[in-house]
């Protein structure tokens, strides 16, 4: 079965029932609606040529266009490509750039800033698709009546797309200061979807919350799952996914019966959600994951919303979750320690590698593995970097996807997290590349030396802090540097903290020496 | 009430003292971009939130603790002169 198959027995047996709902109030569709505005835009797509092997962009807001958007790129036979609507134009024409989209849906908001970008990188223009703004998927309808006036758009019937088919590229941070693309087919999603099916056991009258943004791999779960199984999705907008009070309030008002998101997003709700002022009795399970939840900040949450169940997942934007873990009923007072990351994904195998690439002894800290039909293809364009992201048997020619998360495997409770081989952080769910960071920095004509470090926080989970050097006497103000960082990078990878020295402190060998500048605070 | 751009000041002294330790006041004028470009994250919102409603006795709703209200001091301000709130003498 291909992805956009999976919202067929919705339209044919739920037609009247909502499918999309924008958590807003700015409107919502029925299934039916779902299946007949996504066979529009497949047929405008397929009549501007766009099929099987190519991508289709999104920078739109979440809504109803968005998810509506989503099917029918997949129905036309190509992949979609989402972007940070919230993040730099740059960095958004860049990845649509480089994946070679050959579509682009957006709105006029974002045009201009979009096309100047696209302009300065050259190549071929993608064919755009403007939405005047997005809500309801009313937007959508009138961009596809402007379109069909022009030139009308014969009705094709939808994509039969092979399990291997790319189905999406979701690009996260690179250590080498660009974006990468992470290639994943309709099989990968299709095996996770399936596999949440058996554990979660998803209900027609379950209403999910989306909270994580569409280039974020956690809104394969959200999109899909209640999609697949004729419930309701309820999208959450990007200006309110951080404000604790609003998402009380939605979770209330929506009846939200199943929560997916970074444990970041539940500790800002314990902390400051007002959850006793707000109805949560239709949660039954509160799926996290993206970074350690810590203990301090799950522990009160589910102290105030007892009633549901509650599941850690782990696993890497290459492998969508492979790894889960049910949070016991009652979280003891004297625990300190976050809950392990579990045992591995029924449809999945692993092992644990030590350094020298062999498997680690029963109980040995190694590096965690993977195989199975949630892994990727590779990453777009970058044959080196998706050489070097597995470990391969010789013998069977079987693939491993190394995640670069250290864990120890204890025999009662499956793997515990135990930190990362690399210089990648996680804030909020999202990954960062601490070294993308400093390449960005490292274009500010101003500064000499950078080197970025992240530093433990109990409130945010981690702080990232800038140390810098300048060329000149003239330093740039602290609000000059995160501005200009603003017009780069995404804003959760903007460094809280900037310290400003003469000199970095280097090592014996005269490298950076990152341990000292993470101990100065 | 004081001298009309009190509110001001005592909102950018709030943000300086907090957010941008060491920063040459200047640099922070009424219409810098705070939240859009990362000069408060959503945490350093809240606590600006909670800051206001404390300082002004005023309460601000959900709705408004986002950029569209909170993103450069004169916003901030205006957000303050509409809840009824006004600079403590």
């Amino acid at each position: 079965m291909s992805l956009h198959e999976m919202i067929e027995p919705g339209v044919r047996d739920r037609s009247a029932h909502p499918s999309v709902v924008e958590g807003s109030g700015a409107g919502q569709i029925d299934y039916a609606t779902l299946g007949l505005l996504s066979d529009r835009l497949r047929d405008r797509l397929i009549a501007i040529n766009l099929g099987r092997g190519d991508r289709a962009g999104i920078y739109l807001r979440k809504s109803v266009e968005s998810v509506v958007s989503i099917f029918g790129i997949l129905k036309a036979g190509a992949a979609y490509v989402p972007v940070d609507p919230s993040a730099p134009a740059s960095r958004n024409a860049y990845i649509h750039h480089d994946c070679g989209a050959k579509v682009v849906i957006t709105e006029r908001r974002f045009e201009s800033a979009y096309l100047e970008e696209m302009t300065k990188l050259g190549g071929p223009t993608p064919k755009m698709i403007i939405l005047d703004s997005v809500g309801g998927g009313a937007h959508l309808a009138a961009a596809l009546d402007s379109e069909d006036a022009q030139s009308a758009s014969a009705g094709a019937p939808t994509a039969h797309s092979e399990p291997d088919d790319l189905a999406y590229i979701l690009y996260t941070s690179g250590s080498t200061g660009k974006p990468k693309g992470v290639m994943l087919s309709h099989r990968n999603a299709v095996s996770f979807l399936d596999w949440c099916s058996d554990v979660f056991q998803p209900q027609t009258g379950d209403r999910f919350s989306s909270h994580a943004p569409f280039h974020f791999d956690l809104s394969i779960l959200d999109i899909y799952l209640p999609l697949k199984h004729g419930a309701c999705l309820v999208l959450i907008a990007e200006d309110v996914s951080a404000n604790p009070l609003a998402l009380s309030k939605l979770i209330a008002d929506h009846r939200i019966t199943m929560w997916y998101s970074a444990p970041s997003i539940l500790s800002l709700i314990a902390q400051f959600g007002r959850i006793a002022d707000h109805d949560f009795s239709s949660l039954r399970m509160v799926l996290f994951a993206g970074e350690v939840f810590p203990i301090v900040h799950l522990r009160s949450f589910k102290r105030q919303v007892p009633k549901p169940r509650y599941f850690n997942l782990y696993g890497p934007t290459e492998t969508n979750v492979c790894t889960y873990f049910e949070i016991p009923a009652v979280i003891s007072d004297d625990r300190v320690d976050p809950y392990p990351i579990g045992r591995t994904c029924e449809n999945l195998e692993s092992i644990v590698v030590d350094t020298d690439g062999n498997v680690a002894s029963p109980g040995a800290e190694g590096e965690i593995c993977i195989a199975g039909p949630n892994v990727m293809l590779g990453y777009w364009n970058l044959p080196e970097q998706t050489a070097g992201a597995f470990l391969q048997e010789s013998s069977t020619g079987k693939r491993w996807y190394q995640t670069g998360d250290i864990v120890v495997e204890e025999p009662s409770t499956g793997f515990r997290y135990v930190g990362r081989r690399d210089r990648l952080v996680k804030r909020r769910g999202f990954r960062i590349e601490l070294g993308e960071i400093e390449v960005c920095l490292y274009r500010h004509a101003a500064i000499r030396d950078v080197a970025v470090v992240a530093l433990p926080d109990e409130a945010a989970g981690v702080r990232v802090k800038a140390h810098v050097t300048f060329r000149g006497d003239k330093r740039p103000s602290l609000i000059e540097l995160k501005t200009f960082c603003s017009q780069h990078l995404p804003l959760y990878m903007i460094p809280e903290a900037f310290a400003f020295h003469d000199a970095l402190p280097k090592t014996s060998t005269d490298k950076i020496d990152y341990q000292t500048l993470r101990r100065m605070n | 009430m004081a001298n009309s751009k009190d509110i001001e000041e005592t909102i950018k002294s709030y943000i300086l003292a907090e957010y941008l330790p060491g920063e040459d006041p200047a640099s922070l004028t009424d219409s810098t971009p705070l939240i859009s470009a990362g000069i408060l994250d959503s945490i350093a919102t809240l606590k600006l939130v909670d800051f206001l409603e404390t300082t002004f006795s005023i309460s601000v709703a959900a709705n408004e603790t986002d950029a569209e209200h909170l993103d450069t001091i004169d916003r901030i301000a205006q957000l303050v002169r509409a809840s009824g709130g006004s600079a403590k003498d």
